[in-house]
This record gives structure tokens, sequence and C-alpha cells, in this order.
């Protein structure tokens, strides 16, 4: 552990640094001792940094799958009081802004899929445009770009991709409020007008899994989940458009810091006041870039439901939910007895509302919400629902993978990406990717222990866990 | 000392180092320590040249902003780029990309560049009177 940090135990699974020097608040992770063991230390600093920024409350928090990030830890979370003088941080979303993953029942058992397997494998590869240079089949011309940066998943859903129903299975109900198309530049937006409906690269993935085991089976049942049933699992995010919000907004931020009269400690944590020009701008931007995500992820359900209807006519496809991993969004938490409209930041990490919050769709309330953890191609992912004590531990905020345990550099040095495939074959999961060299890049091995990951969030109580799925089919960007 | 590139560990994302005998020359090294992440560099062709012009308050953000300035000609363009051709004069960069269009049976691109970022970014000239540029890059 680090000795550079003063990290104490506050309980089994949570750690904390007591404010020094800058810092406004304390720093607290949840991890058990081994994952605490192997954090590294950079995590702690940039948690410190997160903590000296203005009108932070409460805490500056980081989760069980916390790693390196740049500004922000990824698994930081961190709220902020606009009226408080409350900054948003760009380096605090990201560059994949609202990358995240959505989950799809298939309404088949994995014994109906089994011998139809390389058949689905191939059709969701030709199907799904996947790696990089890969386009979409939709050119959005002026027009049709602002629509879908105002509309999200619902813009999608009226251009025919897919089904109203699945509206109320997204977080913010498919659309984000507050997106301000004014704010996306020429650049941004010519870098996605080919990338609608594409899944990118790295870590992002559409994934067929089994699932393998039911932790909790009230909320299972309530979540339409049972041993053995055949799930789809997609994970991308904001593709282009949203990179390029990060880069342009990371520059004004580092650029305007010093009129805004802030310190940053570090340049990455590039922010600028909630309450100012520039701050508003960004939110505009980024809850823009959310509705790319959601409206993308929305797309490349509807092509994987054309190719089962083309392999597998007899499923049917149901989205169970559809959760973000880089945002900031403006929610009411209450803290110290007072409500409070705070701005939270989750930089690698899920919202998990506990059960009967207003915005976890009406048939979901009572277990609360569904929290999607990915795993990586061969390993585990698993299925929680957000849990009552959450608003205080962290703002009702989760893990949302397992996170990388070593470099890309080391995994290619450890793994070759054709033994990868015909390791993961010989254990009768399908890998279709562009790229042998990204395959050892994500090689599972170089990802932590997502079970590891999840117990400990569950332990500290930031999540339940519902359900463990397993990898049959992986397209692998 | 002969112009050279090298990548070093970050634990989600990639480090790019570039190291020449000018300013110039480290940036040129640091695109072509990206263009290694996506792609071997030998296999791209130089065929076509793209400009690119850039201007920030100082070096360090020149550098970000000369990668930034690649990710998205490589993003818009759908290329690759293995030679770099470039000009710094006090906080302007002028200068030529050259590359190809992506052909993915060929170059069997691995990871794209979301964008460059200010982590771990340093530019600076060494006692041997070479220069180091470098940042991390987010995949």
């Amino acid at each position: 552990m680090s000795s550079d940090y003063p990290l104490k135990r506050q309980s089994e699974f949570s750690w904390r640094i007591d404010p020094f020097g800058k810092m406004r608040v304390p720093g607290i992770v949840y991890a058990d001792e081994q994952l605490i063991e192997a954090m590294d230390d950079k995590v702690f600093e940039q948690l410190c940094n997160v903590a000296t920024l203005p009108g932070i409350v409460q805490a500056a928090y980081a989760m069980p799958d916390a790693h390196w990030g740049y500004g922000f830890p990824i698994g930081g979370v961190a709220a902020f009081d606009a009226d408080e003088g409350g900054v948003v941080s760009a380096g605090g979303v990201g560059f994949d802004i609202s990358c995240g993953v959505r989950a799809l029942r298939t309404g088949l058992t994995v014994d109906e899929i089994e011998s139809r397997k390389t058949q689905l494998a191939d059709a969701l590869y030709r199907e799904v445009p996947v790696g990089v240079g890969s386009t979409g089949r939709i050119h959005l011309n002026e027009k049709g770009m602002n629509a879908m940066l105002l509309g999200g998943a619902r813009w999608a859903v009226e251009q025919g991709y897919g089904d109203p129903a699945d509206l109320d299975h997204i977080e913010e109900r498919g659309c984000m409020r507050g997106a301000d198309p004014g704010e996306i530049s020429a650049r941004a937006r010519k870098r996605q007008q080919d990338e609608m409906g594409t899944l990118g690269s790295g870590n992002h993935y559409l994934e067929v899994q089994r699932v393998a085991e039911i932790y909790d089976s009230k909320i299972a049942t309530a979540f339409g989940l049972q041993e053995n049933d055949a799930v789809v699992f997609i994970h991308c995010g904001s593709r282009g458009l949203g990179h390029q919000i990060g880069t342009e907004f990371l520059k004004y931020m580092v650029l305007a810091a010093s009129s805004h009269h802030l310190e940053l400690p570090d340049r990455e944590l590039a922010c600028a006041p909630i309450n100012s020009e520039l701050g508003q701008a960004y939110l505009g931007a980024m809850r823009a870039g959310i509705n790319c995500a959601l409206a993308n992820r929305q797309i490349i359900t509807h092509l994987t439901r054309q190719v089962f209807a083309e392999v597998l006519p007899e499923a049917d496809l149901t989205l169970l939910f559809d959760v973000s991993h880089n945002t900031c969004k403006l929610e009411t938490h209450t803290v110290e007895g007072r409500k409070r409209k705070l701005y939270v930041h989750r930089k690698g990490a899920t919202r998990a509302f506990g059960p009967g919050h207003p915005d976890i769709p009406e048939v979901l309330r009572a277990v609360g919400q569904p929290v999607l953890i990915g795993g990586s191609m061969g390993t585990e992912s698993h299925i929680l629902a957000g849990s009552s004590q959450g608003e205080t531990l962290s703002f009702n905020s989760a893990c949302h993978g397992a996170g990388r345990a070593m470099s890309r550099h080391q995994a290619t040095k450890l793994w070759k990406g054709r033994s990868v495939v015909d390791e993961l074959g010989a254990r009768g999961i399908v890998i279709r990717s562009p790229s042998m060299r990204g395959v050892a890049e994500e090689a599972p091995g170089a990802y932590k222990d997502v079970r590891a990951v999840v117990d400990a969030a569950q332990s500290a109580g930031l999540a339940r866990k519902v359900a463990r799925v397993e990898p049959l089919v992986c397209i692998k960007g | 000392m002969s112009p050279h590139w090298e990548h070093f560990s970050h634990d989600a994302d990639m480090g790019v180092r570039g190291i020449g005998n000018s300013l110039a020359q480290a940036f040129e090294q640091a695109a072509l320590a990206m263009t290694a992440i996506i792609v071997d560099p030998p296999a791209v062709r130089p065929a076509e040249r793209v400009p690119i012009h850039c201007e920030c308050p100082d070096q360090e953000l020149l550098l970000v902003d000369w990668l930034n300035a690649l990710v998205y000609e490589m993003a818009c363009r759908n290329m690759l780029f293995s030679r770099f051709q470039l000009k710094i004069e006090d906080d302007r960069l002028t200068g030529t990309a050259l590359g190809e269009p992506v052909d993915r049976e060929r170059h069997r691109p691995t990871v794209e560049v979301k964008g460059a970022t200010y982590t771990a970014l340093r530019v600076k000239q060494r006692k041997d009177g070479s220069w180091l540029a470098q940042c991390v890059v987010d995949v």
C-alpha cells in the first residue's frame, strides 16, 4: 500500500484519506484489501486532486475497479454544487462521453442458440460495423445531426431503429435533456457523420452471453432473467463526436482556468465553474454527446435484432437496461439531511439508483436500477441492482467493469491474438474481430478479476449482485 | 543521436514519446509513436499529403494540439499516417502528414486513438541537446 497517501481503513470495504494540503473533502475508496494493495498510487493522487476542486460536496470517491485515468481516476465519482462555486470537468467525464453498456434479453435459452452460435457470430460481425475505420450505413446531414443530438435514443426509435418500449429502459428515458447542438463544433459533427451505429474499437464489444448464475432470484425475476437464458451485452459510446467534444473542451478549460481563478493541481483536471459560460457550454455539448451514445447503442440494438431475426427468428430481444459510464448529471441527493441539486461526475462509474427512486422505470422501481458490469471477451460480466444505502455511500454510484490490470503493451508481450481466440474457442466462446493484436491487447488476463470487483461493490453496499453472465459470442472492436 | 519513438506504460491507455534533435523532430517521432499504437508504421505508404496547422500558447499544449489534429484527420479522412514534416516557429506549427487511406485487410488496424491528453505531458530539451515530447493518448 502507498506510503505517500495516508489511507485509513474505515470499514472492511472502505478506505479514507483525510483532507490534507488543499483538499476540501476527504477521499474515499471502496475496495477489499487485495484490490487496495493492487491499486496504482496514481488513483490516490488523482482522488486527492479531485478533492481540491471548488464546490465539491461530501467526498471524492473511487470505486473498486478504480485505476489511473487522466484528471479523475477511472472509477472516480465526485459531486459539485453550482451555488457553492462548483465546477464541471471535461476530464471528469472523459473522451468517450456516455460510453456505456446495455443488456438485452433474447427470450431464448442457451440450448436454443448453441447450434447456430457460429452462424450468429458471423452475421453479427457482418452487420454491426466494428473496428478502426468502420462506418455505419447512416449518413447524417446537418438537420439529422441536430435532431440526433437533441433526441438521443428517442430520435433513433423515431427513425425506425427500435421499439418505443425500449425508451423506458434507458437512463433519462433515452433522451438527455439540456443538450445544445449549437455547442457542437463542425469538427465534432464531421467526425460523427458516418459513425452512427458503429461499435468502435478497444474495449468495446457486442457479446451474446449465458446467464450462468443467479445470486438474487427475486430481483432476477423482476429483471426477467433465469439461469441459462441467452442475453446480449453491447458496450460502446459516443464515438468520434464525444471524443472531439472531450478534446476541444479540455483545451478550452485549460486555457480559461486562470480567468476563472481556478488553481488546477494538474492540467488534466481541466474544469470550469458550472455557473460560467464555458461550464454551461460544456454541459450543453456533453449532453448532446450523451444523446449521441444513446442513439448509437439504440441503432446497434436494431442491427442486432435484425441479425437475430435472420438467424434465430424465434428470438424476441427486449431491453433490460442501458447505463452510461462517463457522464456528469444533475441529480438531487440528500446530504446531511438536506436535499441538494448536485452535478455528479461519474468517470468509469455507473449510476446505481436504489429501490423506489423515481428515475427508475416503474416496472423495475421496487428492486432498484440495473447496474451492468461488463467483462472482457473471455471473462464473466455481472448484473447488479442499485442499493438503498448507495446514496449516502457514493451518490448512488457503483463500479463499471473489471478495470485493466496491465498495460496494452504488457498484454501484447504475454499473449498473441490468435492463441487467445483459439483458447477461448476451446471454451466454447466464438470471437470475431478485425484485429488480432487488438484481441491480444484486450486478452481476458489483462483485466482485474471482475468478480473481486463486484464482490467488493456488494460488500461495500454500493449495489447488490443479481446475476453472473458468461460470453458465448464476442464481436470485438 | 538518431531520432526515435517509444511507448510508455499507462494502466488503461498508452504513452507516446518522441525524441529528436529538434523540437519538430521530437513532435514527428511522437506522432509516429501514435501511429504505432494503431498499426505497424512501415505498413503505411506515405502516398497522400495532408496539411496541418496548429497554434498554442506553449510547447506542451502545442504537442497535444498536433496529435489531436492528426487524430481528427485520421478519423475524418479514414487515413493512417507514417511520415511527418514539421516546422515549429514560436507558438505556431505548420506541417504535413503523409499517409494513405485505411486498408482494413492489409493494415489490420488495432485500436482507435480517441484523443491526446495532458497526462504525463512533457516537452523539454534534455542535457545532451536532444528534445523529448510525450503524453498519454486515450485509446
